[in-house]
């Protein structure tokens, strides 16, 4: 893979924005599970699916519009609904993960609608369910590179106030954070990534990205920063060796990537199992 | 010289759903007083306390905080806060010790300020102050309850307010630790100035540390310094706390007669 790496720019962009994508998409997670809203990105991947169908249908049968970048009317579609679950989440104040189901089910409803009358089921749209390792195009590539800059940089710079939201959020309310549009910025920073990272992991897989790194580094980190770090870590490794593996079968590479990130999982539960043990029989002896 | 009271309420009327949970709430607290917010459970202790702090807003009556208007005040970094629930989050959360005292630095920083080398000395003074030092590295949810309350006190320590408000801080806080925390509120009290209200259930202890009382049940039925209220006769006690209350002293009136 390294020599055709070189070759094809279609290795390269799916490579490069493998590599964006495994970093901010744990980045998020972290969050997004310490908060315990990890089907939001479930929700919110399948109203960009939503989205995508709508730019196929509308390529299909306006003659006018052609050549037209799915992404963008997915990431539309993705911030427009990041907006609903918020507003969503106000209306059943003590049913906030009801406003999840809601919009994931009225997501693949309209999508299924619209992926029919666009002709259905067709390569293009395979290749947005579970991802594509020759799909990228240097114009994606480019808008990765810029939400990955963006994201990357307010999270830096709202690190403490994400943190304080996250752990407490009467104390962030207490300590004058405005909670309002600092859900706001994150959700619309988890659209984002999420409408992004379908290219190549794919619509359905991933929230998996945003989880299941976070699930394994929750299993031997103490602190919040290295909860970051080994997330991020471990969504590299994923992706690298997803991508890899996807390449050399030939088979879609959010397959391959997902599976890497389940087999680092069940490594980090195994590590957490033969450590604990380890420390039992210190103790003992 | 009269100064400004740091929380006033002036006729203070709340309610969640149908029913007033805080109604006719008059009350003042000065500049290095120490404050005990005693009552039933139930009494709207809590929800007084999520009043003054702008969670909730008051159907009736005003809030100034620091002579502002609760609506309108903005120097949050003045007021440390120990909630009840504070050992009820969620325990799995990734975080150190280090990492949740120092966020109760967040209120005196600005918006993309970054932490510091003087932040990390103010989070170590705190520990300390808690003695908690030790545990810096650990994770918080690998503490007992009561480690834990205190590294909760440390976090509203940080930040130097002028005045903390501290919702039943010492439950789950074995006796020991109890005294040592009454001790270091009196003294950061006395020392520092530092203004104190403290919601309790622990009637006995507040009164010998506190320099004021307040009792409610759903309006303040007492209010004064602590001296005061031990020279509270039995009537004036019961007819504070309700009709419960007074059944029960009257029944112990009648076994000693
Ligand atoms: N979030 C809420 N929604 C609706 N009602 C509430 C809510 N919180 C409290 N209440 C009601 O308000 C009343 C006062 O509650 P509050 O928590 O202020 O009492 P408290 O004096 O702090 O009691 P405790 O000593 O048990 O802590 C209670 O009757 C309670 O049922
Ligand atoms: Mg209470």
């Amino acid at each position: 893979m390294i020599d055709a790496l070189f070759e094809y720019e279609f290795l390269q962009n799916a490579v490069i924005t493998g590599l964006l994508i495994g970093l901010v998409a744990p980045l998020l997670g972290v969050f997004i599970v310490v908060r315990r809203l990890s089907l939001i990105a479930d929700a919110l991947s399948h109203i960009t699916l939503t989205g995508i169908a709508a730019s196929l249908l509308i390529e299909k049968r306006v003659s006018a519009v052609n050549d037209w970048n799915p992404m963008y009317m997915g990431m539309a579609f993705s911030v427009i609904g990041a907006v609903f679950i918020e507003k969503l989440r106000k209306v059943y104040k003590h049913y906030e993960e009801l406003a999840i189901p809601i919009m994931l089910s009225g997501g693949i409803g309209l999508g299924v609608i619209l992926i029919s009358l666009a002709d259905g089921f067709n390569t293009d749209l395979f290749s947005y369910l579970f991802g594509s390792v020759t799909a990228v195009s240097r114009d994606n590539v480019w808008v990765v590179v810029i939400i990955t800059t963006l994201v990357v940089l307010i999270v830096m710079l709202f690190y403490k106030e994400l943190f304080v939201l996250s752990f407490d959020e009467e104390h962030a309310t207490i300590a004058g954070v405005n909670a309002k549009t600092i859900h706001f910025l994150f959700i619309v920073m988890v659209a984002l990534v999420i409408a992004s990272a379908m290219q190549v992991v794919g619509i359905l897989l991933v929230s998996a990205l945003m989880t299941l790194p976070v699930a394994a580094a929750l299993r031997m980190s103490v602190s919040f920063k290295q909860t970051i770090g080994l997330s991020v870590l471990f969504g590299e490794v994923a992706v690298v060796t997803g991508l890899f593996s996807a390449y050399q079968l030939d088979v879609p590479p959010g397959g391959t990537i997902v599976m890497s990130a389940v087999v680092i999982l069940l490594l980090s539960i195994l590590y957490r199992r033969l450590r604990s043990e380890e420390w039992w029989k210190g103790e003992t002896s | 010289m009269v100064q400004e009271p740091l929380i006033e309420l002036e006729d203070v009327a709340f309610k969640y759903d149908k029913e007033w949970v805080v109604e006719h709430v008059n009350l003042a607290i000065h500049k290095g007083q120490f404050l005990g917010l005693v009552g039933p459970n139930g009494s709207g202790k809590s929800t007084l306390i999520k009043l003054m702090l702008g969670l909730e807003k008051p159907n009736k009556g005003h809030i100034r905080l620091f002579g502002k208007s609760v609506k309108k005040f903005n120097m949050w970094q003045e007021i440390g806060f120990v909630s009840q629930k504070a050992n009820s989050f969620n325990s799995g959360f990734p975080a150190t010790v280090y990492e949740v005292v120092r966020s109760g630095l967040v209120s005196r920083m600005s918006i993309f300020q970054l932490f510091n080398q003087k932040h990390k000395e103010k989070v170590y003074e705190a520990l300390k102050e808690v003695e908690m030092e030790e545990y810096a590295h650990y994770s918080i949810g690998e503490l007992s309850g009561g480690q834990q309350q205190r590294v909760f006190i440390a976090r509203a320590l940080v930040s130097d307010p002028s005045l903390i408000i501290l919702d039943e801080p010492t439950v789950g806080v074995d006796s020991e630790h109890v005294t040592a925390f009454y001790d270091l509120l009196g003294k950061l009290n006395r020392e520092r100035d530092l203004t104190l209200l403290m919601v309790t259930h622990d009637i006995g202890t507040i009164t010998s540390h506190a320099t004021h009382v307040a009792c409610m049940n759903k309006s303040v039925h007492f209010h004064g310094s602590s001296e005061d209220y031990h020279d509270m006769t039995d009537e004036e006690m019961s007819e504070m706390y309700g009709h419960s209350i007074h059944q029960l002293s009257h029944n112990h009136e009648v076994t000693h007669s």
